[in-house]
């Protein structure tokens, strides 16, 4: 009895969750060590009796090294860093106040408003950014960082206004009653009262708006054209690849490079993160 | 000097749900006044609007003698106790009870000194630093009550209160309230589902359904003299027996009429009940006026009946049986040996019995 058990667990735990784990994490390895090969490892066939795909003999940083000195690396790093965190910033202050709104206050034709604002984050970016690179032009800010940290928020408002939306509902209404009883305005409550105990949900909706702006890359790919103003995703991508020649370690470098601010971001703030996505907020 | 005095109140929703209906209510200064009812029957809703929580759509509510139909909750100067305790999550204790005060702008000194004495008062000076997640529910209701008291406000209201609590802790802290009660002498609207938290907590009650008051008065007013049959039915447990009966009229003595139970209607009755005779009334006795007939007791009193169950609940019997096509309770003394299906002759005082009226249900 015992026995079949653990063979269960086995099979319908471990085994699946290391298929998962391996699946999930091998692209960051693959990442990793294609990272830290040595060009004459990268550009020899794999027939090639001293070919070792999964490892390699001889790690550098070479790749590294050239990637800071020979690209913008570090200036691509700088603007990503500072448009994800602008057009976070901008998202949840809004998506904060409407996300109340949404969930507290009864006004007419509150629930379209939602519905509606739902369906904007659902309009494809693809379609988005023609009428977008119109006005972007017509305002003057294409090629600035501004042309980012301004239409990123229109796909991170609406989904920041979803989840907090959301993670309101889900604090009971009692607690504001009371506060207002207690001395505050509708608006101190939900200062002094809601938005502190929202702190989890607050800070899921801000790690993902983090991470989507980090990762964008149709908007920054056409609002932004000079080398030097460019995000990561994109920098890597058009300045590495040279015609057909894919300076894979350099490549790869970046790209590693570029995950570990969110990956460091998650790590912080993981417990959060989870509360936030499956609210619960006991009295 | 803080009376609450409602006007002809009514609460209509949106959807057109009629919640509260011409609900007058005159609260007296020092009042521990307790509206209860079924879920539905619009006593929370009463209570919200008395707070500002709710909008009203027409009468009036006034504290002593200032209309505050339109002030918003902080400016009514009333302090409110959730039925989820509505601490909030992210302050201390102390914090959570200071925060009123707070944002009133109290000085530092003051507010430490009532944080304390509320503290001291419900036995929580120990937990002040502690987060509302690590108190007991026991304890989250202490704090609860101390937020609203360390603002002296002229009325407390409280929505109930009690009905997150185990059946234990209840019992503890519904005397508990009642003791702070006394001691803080302050107006206090309660409103509770729970029949014997009303009797046992209301200076006075008031009893409400489907919106409606059914009737005001002091608890064992309302058990000796209910308006209406939902009234009696609904205060007392067990609860009143009703059997639907026949009144007729032979030669001056009146007698009311059931399958298998005939009974004569008593004397300080029978004036009013005269003018029923020929029709139908509901006759309803509390489980306490049965009980095993002697042979004292009038003969035009007393019925066999058949037990159908027995209660033993040591300090008294509970009998069920049928009688007059209804079941009934009787609660008898647990000397009395009865066994089920025993037949058994059982006498009702005639004092102590009520008729109402069939359709309106309103006492006769």
């Amino acid at each position: 009895m015992l026995i079949e058990r653990k063979w269960k667990k086995w099979f319908t735990f471990y085994l699946p969750m290391a298929a998962f784990i391996l699946f999930t994490l091998f692209p960051f390895y693959w990442m990793a060590v294609t990272a830290l090969r040595p060009d004459h490892e990268l550009y020899r066939t794999w027939r090639q009796a001293s070919a070792t795909p999964f490892w390699t003999l001889d790690p550098t940083l070479e790749h590294f090294k050239g990637l800071l000195a020979t690209t913008a690396f570090p200036h691509w790093l700088w603007n990503t860093m500072l448009i994800a965190i602008v057009s976070t910033i901008i998202s949840l202050i809004c998506g904060m106040f409407a996300g109340y709104a949404l969930a507290r206050l009864k006004f007419r034709g509150s629930e379209f408003l939602g519905t509606a604002i739902f369906i904007t984050y659902l309009v494809p970016q693809t379609l988005l950014f023609i009428p977008l690179a119109d006005i972007i032009r017509d305002m003057h800010l294409g090629n600035t960082p501004w042309a980012l940290m301004l239409t990123y928020p229109t796909f991170l408002i609406p989904f920041c206004t979803w989840l907090l939306m959301g993670y309101f509902k889900t604090i009971p209404k009692e607690l504001e009653e009371c506060a207002r009883i207690d001395g505050a305005t509708r608006f101190g409550a939900m200062v002094r009262i809601i938005f502190p105990v929202a702190v989890p949900g607050i800070l899921s909706a801000g790690i993902f708006a983090f991470t989507l702006s980090w990762n964008e890359f149709i908007y920054a790919l056409i609002f932004m054209s000079s080398a030097e103003l460019k995000t990561v995703p994109v920098g890597v991508v058009s300045e590495l690849i040279r015609g057909d020649i894919f300076f894979w370690g350099q490549l790869m470098a970046g790209a590693l490079l570029g995950s570990i601010p969110v990956a460091l971001v998650y790590s912080f703030f993981v417990e959060y993160y989870v509360t936030g996505l499956t609210g619960s907020v006991k009295g | 000097m803080a009376t609450v005095t409602i006007r002809s109140l009514n609460k209509n929703y949106e959807n057109a749900f009629h919640a509260v209906k011409d609900v007058s209510l005159e609260i007296r200064d020092k009042e521990f006044m307790v509206l209860v009812g079924p879920s539905g029957c619009g006593k929370t809703t009463t209570l919200r609007m008395v707070a500002g929580l709710e909008e009203i759509t027409s009468g009036e509510i006034l504290i002593g003698t200032r209309v505050i139909n339109d002030l918003p909750p902080m400016d009514r100067d009333i302090a409110m106790v959730f039925q989820n305790y509505a601490l909030y999550p992210h302050k201390s204790v102390y914090q959570n009870m200071a925060f009123g005060l707070q944002m009133r702008k109290y000085p530092k000194d003051e507010i430490e000194k009532r944080v304390r004495e509320a503290a001291e008062v419900l036995g929580i000076e120990s937990l002040l630093e502690r987060k509302p997640r690590q108190l007991s529910g026991g304890q989250r209701q202490r704090v609860a009550v101390g937020r609203a008291i360390v603002r002296h406000p002229q009325v407390f209201l409280f929505d109930e209160p009690l009905s997150n609590l185990d059946a234990m802790l209840r019992v503890q802290m519904r005397v508990e309230l009642k003791r702070l009660h006394e001691r803080l002498e302050t107006t206090a609207i309660y409103v509770t589902h729970d029949q014997v938290e009303a009797m046992t907590l209301g200076d006075r009650v008031v009893v409400m359904k489907d919106g409606w008051v059914q009737q005001v008065g002091e608890p064992l007013e309302l058990y000796g003299k209910p308006a209406n049959r939902f009234v009696a039915g609904f205060i007392g447990s067990p609860a009143m027996n009703f059997v639907e009966v026949a009144i007729s009229d032979l030669a001056g003595t009146l007698w009311a009429d059931a399958a298998g139970l005939r009974l004569k209607v008593p004397l300080q009755l029978a004036e009013r009940v005269r003018a029923h005779a020929g029709k139908r009334l509901t006759l309803g006795v509390r489980p306490e006026a049965l009980h095993p007939a002697t042979g004292a007791d009038p003969a035009e009193c007393c019925f066999d009946t058949a037990v159908d169950v027995v209660e033993p609940l040591g300090n008294e019997i509970l009998i069920n049986f049928r009688a007059g096509g209804a079941p009934m309770v009787a609660r008898i003394d647990p000397a009395v040996r009865v066994k089920a299906h025993q037949t058994i002759r059982l006498a009702l005082d005639p004092e102590r019995v009520h008729f109402f009226d069939e359709k309106s249900g309103a006492a006769i």
